[in-house]
Protein backbone atom coordinates (compact mmCIF):
# COMPACT_ATOMS: atom_id res chain seq x y z
CA UNK A 1 0.00 0.00 0.00
CA UNK A 2 3.19 2.42 -0.39
CA UNK A 3 1.98 3.70 -3.33
CA UNK A 4 -1.64 5.41 -1.50
CA UNK A 5 -0.58 8.34 0.25
CA UNK A 6 -3.65 9.79 0.60
CA UNK A 7 -4.73 6.03 2.66
CA UNK A 8 -1.79 6.30 4.40
CA UNK A 9 -1.72 10.35 5.54
CA UNK A 10 -5.68 10.03 6.36
CA UNK A 11 -5.30 6.88 8.76
CA UNK A 12 -2.27 8.23 10.40
CA UNK A 13 -4.87 11.01 11.15
CA UNK A 14 -7.69 9.11 12.01
CA UNK A 15 -6.22 6.46 13.96
CA UNK A 16 -5.55 8.55 17.58
CA UNK A 17 -9.11 9.61 17.21
CA UNK A 18 -10.23 6.36 16.99
CA UNK A 19 -8.28 4.89 19.54
CA UNK A 20 -9.23 7.71 22.26
CA UNK A 21 -13.16 7.55 21.57
CA UNK A 22 -12.72 3.79 21.66
CA UNK A 23 -11.44 4.68 25.37
CA UNK A 24 -14.07 7.76 25.89
CA UNK A 25 -16.56 4.56 25.16
CA UNK A 26 -15.00 2.52 27.50
CA UNK A 27 -15.00 5.04 30.51
CA UNK A 28 -18.03 6.95 29.97
CA UNK A 29 -20.55 3.89 29.02
CA UNK A 30 -22.08 4.22 32.59
CA UNK A 31 -23.45 7.40 31.94
CA UNK A 32 -24.25 7.68 27.85
CA UNK A 33 -24.64 5.27 25.07
CA UNK A 34 -21.38 2.92 25.10
CA UNK A 35 -19.70 0.25 27.40
CA UNK A 36 -17.09 -2.66 26.97
CA UNK A 37 -18.74 -4.47 23.84
CA UNK A 38 -18.41 -1.50 22.03
CA UNK A 39 -15.16 0.19 23.01
CA UNK A 40 -13.50 -3.06 22.67
CA UNK A 41 -14.92 -3.54 18.93
CA UNK A 42 -13.86 0.00 18.11
CA UNK A 43 -10.29 0.17 19.87
CA UNK A 44 -10.11 -3.02 17.96
CA UNK A 45 -10.89 -1.18 14.72
CA UNK A 46 -8.21 1.71 15.21
CA UNK A 47 -5.44 -1.41 15.27
CA UNK A 48 -6.35 -3.04 11.98
CA UNK A 49 -7.26 0.04 10.51
CA UNK A 50 -3.08 0.13 10.69
CA UNK A 51 -2.87 -3.17 9.70
CA UNK A 52 -4.93 -3.02 6.68
CA UNK A 53 -2.58 0.33 6.03
CA UNK A 54 0.51 -0.19 6.56
CA UNK A 55 0.54 -4.23 6.66
CA UNK A 56 0.21 -7.07 9.66
CA UNK A 57 4.09 -6.97 9.95
CA UNK A 58 4.00 -2.92 11.04
CA UNK A 59 0.49 -4.40 13.19
CA UNK A 60 2.25 -6.45 14.73
CA UNK A 61 4.88 -4.07 16.53
CA UNK A 62 2.32 -2.59 18.00
CA UNK A 63 -0.04 -5.43 19.02
CA UNK A 64 2.73 -8.52 19.80
CA UNK A 65 0.82 -11.76 19.57
CA UNK A 66 2.42 -12.64 22.83
CA UNK A 67 0.46 -9.52 24.96
CA UNK A 68 -2.30 -9.78 22.76
CA UNK A 69 -3.31 -13.35 23.10
CA UNK A 70 -2.60 -13.24 27.15
CA UNK A 71 -5.17 -9.91 27.34
CA UNK A 72 -7.98 -12.21 25.98
CA UNK A 73 -7.41 -14.12 28.81
CA UNK A 74 -6.38 -11.86 31.10
CA UNK A 75 -10.33 -9.50 30.61
CA UNK A 76 -12.44 -12.47 31.82
CA UNK A 77 -10.06 -12.54 34.89
CA UNK A 78 -10.39 -9.36 35.29
CA UNK A 79 -14.38 -9.88 35.04
CA UNK A 80 -14.36 -13.12 36.74
CA UNK A 81 -12.14 -11.65 39.55
CA UNK A 82 -14.12 -8.40 40.12
CA UNK A 83 -16.78 -11.55 41.18
CA UNK A 84 -14.61 -13.39 42.90
CA UNK A 85 -13.35 -10.19 44.86
CA UNK A 86 -17.36 -9.53 46.34
CA UNK A 87 -16.91 -13.38 47.53
CA UNK A 88 -14.04 -12.41 49.35
CA UNK A 89 -14.95 -9.24 51.08
CA UNK A 90 -18.23 -11.15 52.16
CA UNK A 91 -21.08 -11.01 49.61
CA UNK A 92 -22.17 -13.19 46.73
CA UNK A 93 -20.28 -13.83 43.55
CA UNK A 94 -20.71 -10.81 41.38
CA UNK A 95 -22.32 -9.12 43.91
CA UNK A 96 -20.69 -5.61 43.59
CA UNK A 97 -22.38 -4.12 46.52
CA UNK A 98 -20.02 -5.43 49.14
CA UNK A 99 -16.77 -3.50 47.28
CA UNK A 100 -16.67 -0.30 48.03
CA UNK A 101 -17.83 1.83 51.28
CA UNK A 102 -21.94 1.81 50.42
CA UNK A 103 -23.66 -0.13 48.14
CA UNK A 104 -24.05 2.22 45.41
CA UNK A 105 -20.47 3.35 45.25
CA UNK A 106 -19.95 -0.43 44.98
CA UNK A 107 -21.71 -0.73 42.27
CA UNK A 108 -20.32 1.68 40.39
CA UNK A 109 -16.98 0.20 40.87
CA UNK A 110 -18.03 -3.43 39.83
CA UNK A 111 -19.69 -1.96 36.81
CA UNK A 112 -16.56 -0.10 35.47
CA UNK A 113 -13.87 -3.07 36.17
CA UNK A 114 -16.78 -5.83 34.88
CA UNK A 115 -16.76 -3.65 31.48
CA UNK A 116 -12.93 -2.77 31.51
CA UNK A 117 -12.66 -6.89 31.25
CA UNK A 118 -15.25 -7.34 28.31
CA UNK A 119 -13.36 -4.65 26.71
CA UNK A 120 -10.14 -5.60 26.74
CA UNK A 121 -11.36 -9.24 25.99
CA UNK A 122 -13.15 -8.39 22.94
CA UNK A 123 -10.71 -6.01 21.76
CA UNK A 124 -7.89 -8.71 22.18
CA UNK A 125 -10.07 -11.11 20.31
CA UNK A 126 -10.28 -8.80 17.23
CA UNK A 127 -7.60 -7.91 16.72
CA UNK A 128 -6.35 -11.64 17.14
CA UNK A 129 -8.88 -13.05 14.10
CA UNK A 130 -7.59 -9.91 12.45
CA UNK A 131 -4.02 -10.81 12.29
CA UNK A 132 -4.74 -14.96 12.08
CA UNK A 133 -6.87 -13.96 8.80
CA UNK A 134 -4.36 -11.45 7.61
CA UNK A 135 -1.17 -13.85 8.45
CA UNK A 136 -3.17 -16.84 6.57
CA UNK A 137 -1.42 -17.12 2.93
CA UNK A 138 -3.67 -18.14 -0.30
CA UNK A 139 -3.90 -21.87 -1.05
CA UNK A 140 -4.91 -23.23 -4.81
CA UNK B 1 -56.45 -2.05 8.99
CA UNK B 2 -55.45 -1.34 13.40
CA UNK B 3 -53.90 -4.68 13.19
CA UNK B 4 -52.02 -3.53 9.73
CA UNK B 5 -50.64 -0.69 11.93
CA UNK B 6 -50.15 -2.44 14.81
CA UNK B 7 -48.33 -5.41 13.46
CA UNK B 8 -46.60 -4.28 10.16
CA UNK B 9 -43.18 -3.85 12.25
CA UNK B 10 -43.19 -7.65 12.90
CA UNK B 11 -43.99 -8.78 9.21
CA UNK B 12 -41.43 -6.47 7.96
CA UNK B 13 -38.98 -8.52 9.96
CA UNK B 14 -41.01 -11.76 9.63
CA UNK B 15 -39.54 -10.93 5.91
CA UNK B 16 -36.12 -10.21 6.41
CA UNK B 17 -35.58 -13.15 8.36
CA UNK B 18 -37.12 -15.45 5.98
CA UNK B 19 -35.22 -13.82 3.09
CA UNK B 20 -31.89 -14.66 4.95
CA UNK B 21 -33.67 -17.99 5.81
CA UNK B 22 -33.66 -18.81 2.19
CA UNK B 23 -30.12 -17.69 1.17
CA UNK B 24 -29.11 -20.37 4.08
CA UNK B 25 -30.59 -23.04 2.81
CA UNK B 26 -31.00 -22.19 -1.06
CA UNK B 27 -27.35 -21.34 -1.64
CA UNK B 28 -24.59 -24.06 -2.32
CA UNK B 29 -21.70 -21.59 -1.16
CA UNK B 30 -20.40 -21.61 1.93
CA UNK B 31 -19.29 -17.92 2.38
CA UNK B 32 -23.03 -16.97 1.25
CA UNK B 33 -24.38 -19.23 3.61
CA UNK B 34 -22.67 -17.34 6.17
CA UNK B 35 -23.97 -14.33 5.17
CA UNK B 36 -27.05 -15.38 4.84
CA UNK B 37 -26.94 -16.29 8.88
CA UNK B 38 -25.77 -12.74 9.62
CA UNK B 39 -28.82 -11.50 7.50
CA UNK B 40 -30.98 -13.58 9.73
CA UNK B 41 -29.11 -12.95 12.69
CA UNK B 42 -29.99 -8.98 12.19
CA UNK B 43 -33.48 -9.32 11.36
CA UNK B 44 -33.79 -11.32 14.61
CA UNK B 45 -31.54 -8.37 16.29
CA UNK B 46 -34.50 -5.75 14.90
CA UNK B 47 -37.51 -8.27 16.07
CA UNK B 48 -36.14 -8.22 19.63
CA UNK B 49 -35.80 -4.40 19.24
CA UNK B 50 -38.81 -3.51 18.37
CA UNK B 51 -40.89 -5.08 21.15
CA UNK B 52 -39.09 -2.78 23.18
CA UNK B 53 -39.99 0.17 21.83
CA UNK B 54 -42.87 2.06 23.27
CA UNK B 55 -45.05 5.40 22.12
CA UNK B 56 -43.58 8.40 22.90
CA UNK B 57 -40.76 6.94 24.58
CA UNK B 58 -37.48 7.66 24.82
CA UNK B 59 -33.58 6.63 24.63
CA UNK B 60 -33.09 3.77 28.51
CA UNK B 61 -30.76 6.47 29.67
CA UNK B 62 -31.32 9.43 32.36
CA UNK B 63 -29.87 12.75 32.62
CA UNK B 64 -27.27 12.62 35.04
CA UNK B 65 -28.28 14.87 37.93
CA UNK B 66 -25.21 16.58 38.54
CA UNK B 67 -24.62 17.71 34.68
CA UNK B 68 -28.26 18.42 34.33
CA UNK B 69 -29.97 20.97 36.04
CA UNK B 70 -32.76 21.89 34.19
CA UNK B 71 -36.15 20.04 35.16
CA UNK B 72 -36.81 16.11 33.29
CA UNK B 73 -39.98 15.83 33.63
CA UNK B 74 -41.11 12.57 33.84
CA UNK B 75 -40.39 10.80 30.41
CA UNK B 76 -41.28 7.53 29.54
CA UNK B 77 -38.04 5.11 28.39
CA UNK B 78 -38.30 2.41 26.04
CA UNK B 79 -37.66 -0.78 27.36
CA UNK B 80 -34.13 -1.30 28.22
CA UNK B 81 -33.63 -5.32 28.55
CA UNK B 82 -33.79 -6.11 24.76
CA UNK B 83 -31.06 -3.49 24.48
CA UNK B 84 -29.03 -5.50 27.07
CA UNK B 85 -29.85 -9.03 25.47
CA UNK B 86 -28.62 -7.93 21.51
CA UNK B 87 -25.70 -5.60 22.63
CA UNK B 88 -23.86 -8.71 23.94
CA UNK B 89 -25.51 -10.93 21.31
CA UNK B 90 -24.28 -8.63 18.46
CA UNK B 91 -20.71 -9.34 19.42
CA UNK B 92 -20.90 -12.74 20.16
CA UNK B 93 -22.38 -13.08 17.15
CA UNK B 94 -19.26 -11.59 15.32
CA UNK B 95 -17.18 -13.49 16.93
CA UNK B 96 -19.15 -16.99 15.98
CA UNK B 97 -19.10 -15.66 12.41
CA UNK B 98 -15.38 -15.74 12.53
CA UNK B 99 -15.38 -18.80 13.60
CA UNK B 100 -17.11 -20.07 11.12
CA UNK B 101 -15.08 -18.29 8.24
CA UNK B 102 -11.96 -19.68 10.02
CA UNK B 103 -13.54 -23.04 9.09
CA UNK B 104 -14.26 -22.09 5.68
CA UNK B 105 -10.82 -20.97 5.01
CA UNK B 106 -9.26 -24.22 6.44
CA UNK B 107 -12.40 -26.16 4.21
CA UNK B 108 -11.29 -24.25 1.39
CA UNK B 109 -7.56 -25.68 1.77
CA UNK B 110 -8.39 -29.18 1.97
CA UNK B 111 -10.83 -29.15 -0.70
CA UNK B 112 -9.87 -26.81 -3.21
CA UNK B 113 -13.56 -25.38 -3.42
CA UNK B 114 -16.19 -23.79 -1.04
CA UNK B 115 -18.86 -24.77 -2.74
CA UNK B 116 -21.27 -27.57 -1.07
CA UNK B 117 -22.34 -29.84 -3.80
CA UNK B 118 -18.30 -30.28 -4.52
CA UNK B 119 -17.52 -31.12 -1.68
CA UNK B 120 -19.64 -33.69 -0.82
CA UNK B 121 -18.67 -35.35 -4.48
CA UNK B 122 -15.04 -35.09 -3.26
CA UNK B 123 -15.99 -36.70 0.18
CA UNK B 124 -18.10 -39.69 -1.77
CA UNK B 125 -15.18 -40.33 -3.88
CA UNK B 126 -12.84 -40.89 -1.30
CA UNK C 1 -48.81 6.09 16.63
CA UNK C 2 -47.67 9.29 17.84
CA UNK C 3 -44.58 9.64 15.97
CA UNK C 4 -43.77 12.68 13.70
CA UNK C 5 -44.61 12.25 10.35
CA UNK C 6 -41.19 12.66 9.33
CA UNK C 7 -39.74 10.10 11.60
CA UNK C 8 -42.49 7.59 9.78
CA UNK C 9 -41.36 8.40 6.10
CA UNK C 10 -38.05 7.63 7.63
CA UNK C 11 -39.08 3.94 9.12
CA UNK C 12 -40.61 3.82 5.66
CA UNK C 13 -37.52 4.21 3.68
CA UNK C 14 -35.25 2.53 5.77
CA UNK C 15 -37.59 -0.87 6.06
CA UNK C 16 -37.89 -0.60 2.11
CA UNK C 17 -34.27 -0.49 1.51
CA UNK C 18 -33.52 -3.60 4.11
CA UNK C 19 -35.79 -5.16 2.44
CA UNK C 20 -34.16 -3.92 -1.43
CA UNK C 21 -30.60 -4.89 0.20
CA UNK C 22 -31.51 -8.10 1.21
CA UNK C 23 -33.42 -9.34 -2.21
CA UNK C 24 -30.61 -8.17 -3.78
CA UNK C 25 -28.07 -10.07 -1.91
CA UNK C 26 -30.20 -13.29 -2.14
CA UNK C 27 -30.16 -12.88 -5.89
CA UNK C 28 -26.01 -11.99 -6.31
CA UNK C 29 -23.66 -14.37 -6.82
CA UNK C 30 -20.80 -11.80 -7.14
CA UNK C 31 -19.46 -12.60 -3.44
CA UNK C 32 -17.87 -9.61 -3.06
CA UNK C 33 -20.69 -6.87 -3.85
CA UNK C 34 -22.95 -8.96 -1.73
CA UNK C 35 -20.73 -8.56 1.54
CA UNK C 36 -20.58 -5.02 0.87
CA UNK C 37 -24.33 -4.95 0.40
CA UNK C 38 -24.58 -7.47 3.81
CA UNK C 39 -22.98 -4.25 5.56
CA UNK C 40 -24.49 -1.65 3.99
CA UNK C 41 -27.75 -3.66 5.64
CA UNK C 42 -26.38 -3.45 8.91
CA UNK C 43 -26.11 0.37 8.35
CA UNK C 44 -29.49 0.45 7.70
CA UNK C 45 -30.57 -1.62 10.56
CA UNK C 46 -28.28 0.50 13.01
CA UNK C 47 -30.56 3.18 11.46
CA UNK C 48 -34.04 1.63 12.57
CA UNK C 49 -32.19 0.44 15.56
CA UNK C 50 -31.35 4.50 16.57
CA UNK C 51 -35.31 5.39 15.70
CA UNK C 52 -36.34 2.00 18.13
CA UNK C 53 -34.64 3.85 21.13
CA UNK C 54 -31.34 2.11 21.13
CA UNK C 55 -28.36 4.33 20.71
CA UNK C 56 -25.93 1.61 22.46
CA UNK C 57 -27.06 -1.22 20.17
CA UNK C 58 -27.42 0.79 17.11
CA UNK C 59 -23.59 1.77 17.11
CA UNK C 60 -22.33 -1.96 17.92
CA UNK C 61 -24.33 -2.58 15.03
CA UNK C 62 -22.68 -0.01 12.79
CA UNK C 63 -19.37 -0.82 14.46
CA UNK C 64 -19.17 -4.67 14.10
CA UNK C 65 -21.85 -5.42 11.54
CA UNK C 66 -20.66 -2.42 9.00
CA UNK C 67 -16.87 -2.47 10.11
CA UNK C 68 -15.40 -5.64 11.27
CA UNK C 69 -17.66 -8.50 10.07
CA UNK C 70 -17.59 -7.07 6.35
CA UNK C 71 -13.26 -6.98 7.08
CA UNK C 72 -13.50 -10.49 7.76
CA UNK C 73 -15.58 -11.60 5.20
CA UNK C 74 -13.51 -9.79 2.84
CA UNK C 75 -10.27 -11.30 4.07
CA UNK C 76 -12.27 -14.83 3.50
CA UNK C 77 -12.81 -14.15 0.15
CA UNK C 78 -9.25 -13.21 -0.54
CA UNK C 79 -8.31 -16.55 0.65
CA UNK C 80 -10.61 -18.63 -1.46
CA UNK C 81 -13.01 -18.00 -3.76
CA UNK C 82 -14.58 -14.28 -5.62
CA UNK C 83 -17.44 -15.55 -7.16
CA UNK C 84 -20.39 -18.18 -6.27
CA UNK C 85 -20.89 -21.07 -8.86
CA UNK C 86 -24.01 -20.37 -10.77
CA UNK C 87 -27.01 -22.59 -9.98
CA UNK C 88 -27.51 -25.44 -12.41
CA UNK C 89 -31.13 -25.45 -11.51
CA UNK C 90 -33.96 -23.66 -9.86
CA UNK C 91 -35.01 -26.05 -6.85
CA UNK C 92 -38.25 -25.06 -5.60
CA UNK C 93 -37.98 -26.65 -2.05
CA UNK C 94 -36.28 -24.04 -0.38
CA UNK C 95 -39.11 -21.20 -1.65
CA UNK C 96 -41.60 -23.11 0.13
CA UNK C 97 -40.31 -24.18 3.19
CA UNK C 98 -39.65 -20.29 3.35
CA UNK C 99 -42.86 -19.30 2.93
CA UNK C 100 -44.10 -21.70 4.99
CA UNK C 101 -42.37 -20.52 7.96
CA UNK C 102 -43.20 -17.64 7.08
CA UNK C 103 -46.79 -18.02 7.31
CA UNK C 104 -46.72 -19.30 10.20
CA UNK C 105 -44.91 -16.85 11.80
CA UNK C 106 -47.04 -14.47 10.42
CA UNK C 107 -50.11 -16.49 12.20
CA UNK C 108 -47.96 -16.35 15.16
CA UNK C 109 -47.70 -12.37 15.64
CA UNK C 110 -51.64 -11.74 15.65
CA UNK C 111 -51.23 -12.67 19.11
CA UNK C 112 -48.65 -10.13 19.87
CA UNK C 113 -49.07 -6.59 21.43
CA UNK C 114 -48.57 -3.72 18.66
CA UNK C 115 -46.05 -1.58 17.89
CA UNK C 116 -45.38 0.62 21.08
CA UNK C 117 -48.03 -0.49 22.80
CA UNK C 118 -47.75 1.06 26.74
CA UNK C 119 -50.14 -1.64 28.02
CA UNK C 120 -47.93 -4.71 26.68
CA UNK C 121 -46.99 -7.37 29.12
CA UNK C 122 -43.23 -6.09 28.30
CA UNK C 123 -43.79 -2.69 29.82
CA UNK C 124 -45.84 -3.59 32.59
CA UNK C 125 -43.57 -6.55 33.58
CA UNK C 126 -41.44 -6.53 36.09
CA UNK C 127 -43.02 -4.64 38.62
CA UNK C 128 -41.15 -2.72 39.59
CA UNK C 129 -39.26 -2.05 36.36
CA UNK C 130 -35.62 -1.83 35.77
CA UNK C 131 -36.04 1.68 35.52
CA UNK C 132 -37.49 2.12 39.14
CA UNK C 133 -34.78 -0.25 40.78
CA UNK C 134 -31.81 0.88 39.00
CA UNK C 135 -32.56 4.56 39.98
CA UNK C 136 -32.67 3.57 43.77
CA UNK C 137 -29.79 1.12 43.53
CA UNK C 138 -26.99 1.81 40.86
CA UNK C 139 -28.24 5.19 39.87
CA UNK C 140 -26.53 5.19 36.90
CA UNK C 141 -27.75 7.51 34.01
CA UNK C 142 -27.35 4.63 31.21
CA UNK C 143 -29.61 1.86 32.40
CA UNK C 144 -28.66 -0.40 29.47
CA UNK C 145 -25.11 -0.40 31.13
CA UNK C 146 -26.60 -1.19 34.69
CA UNK C 147 -28.67 -3.97 33.37
CA UNK C 148 -25.76 -5.77 31.92
CA UNK C 149 -23.10 -5.70 34.19
CA UNK C 150 -24.75 -5.42 37.21
CA UNK C 151 -28.31 -7.23 37.32
CA UNK C 152 -27.26 -9.60 33.87
CA UNK C 153 -23.78 -10.23 35.10
CA UNK C 154 -24.24 -14.04 34.86
CA UNK C 155 -25.01 -13.49 31.40
CA UNK C 156 -22.29 -11.37 30.31
CA UNK C 157 -19.58 -13.02 32.08
CA UNK C 158 -20.89 -15.95 30.31
CA UNK C 159 -21.00 -14.24 26.72
CA UNK C 160 -17.59 -12.63 27.25
CA UNK C 161 -16.15 -16.49 27.86
CA UNK C 162 -17.95 -17.15 24.78
CA UNK C 163 -15.87 -14.23 22.50
CA UNK C 164 -12.96 -15.99 23.72
CA UNK C 165 -13.60 -19.28 22.87
CA UNK C 166 -14.13 -18.45 19.82
CA UNK C 167 -11.04 -16.33 19.81
CA UNK C 168 -9.31 -19.47 20.86
CA UNK C 169 -10.76 -21.04 18.19
CA UNK C 170 -9.96 -18.84 15.11
CA UNK C 171 -6.25 -19.08 16.86
CA UNK C 172 -6.98 -23.12 16.72
CA UNK C 173 -7.86 -23.03 13.09
CA UNK C 174 -5.88 -20.71 11.31
CA UNK C 175 -2.59 -19.86 13.13
CA UNK C 176 0.11 -22.16 11.71
CA UNK C 177 2.91 -21.54 14.15
CA UNK C 178 4.78 -24.84 14.68
CA UNK C 179 6.06 -25.50 18.22
CA UNK C 180 9.46 -25.40 18.62
CA UNK C 181 11.03 -29.29 18.80
CA UNK C 182 11.97 -30.31 22.22
CA UNK C 183 14.92 -32.22 23.16
CA UNK C 184 14.82 -32.88 19.41
CA UNK C 185 11.49 -34.57 19.09
CA UNK C 186 9.02 -32.46 17.01
CA UNK C 187 5.89 -33.13 19.00
CA UNK C 188 3.63 -31.70 16.18
CA UNK C 189 5.68 -32.95 13.10
CA UNK C 190 3.17 -35.41 12.07
CA UNK C 191 -0.26 -33.55 12.76
CA UNK C 192 0.43 -30.22 11.13
CA UNK C 193 -0.56 -29.67 8.01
Amino acid sequence: MNHYSILRIAAKLLIPYILLYGLYVQFHGDFGPGGGFQAGVIFASGIILYGLVFGPEAARRVAPAGIVDRLIAVGVLVYAGTGVAGMLKGGQFLDYNVLAHDSTHGQHLGILLVELGVGITVSAVMVTIFFAFAARERTE
Amino acid sequence: MTTMLGLYNYWIVIFLMMTGFYVVIAQGNLVKKVIGLNLFQISVFLLYLTMGKVDGGTTPIQPDKSFFSGDPGNPIYSHPLPSVLILTAIVVGVATTALALALIVRIHEAYGTIEEDEILVQDRES
Amino acid sequence: MTEPIATRLIVILLLALLGWTEVTIARMRQLWAAVMLTGIFSFLGAGWMLILDAPDVAFTEAAVGAGIATFLMLATLGLTTREAKSPTAFKPLPLVVVIATGIVLVYGTLDMPHYGDRQAHIHTYPEPSYITKSNAEIQLPNIVTAILASYRGYDTLGETTVILTAGVGVILLLRNERRKPRDGVDPTAESTT
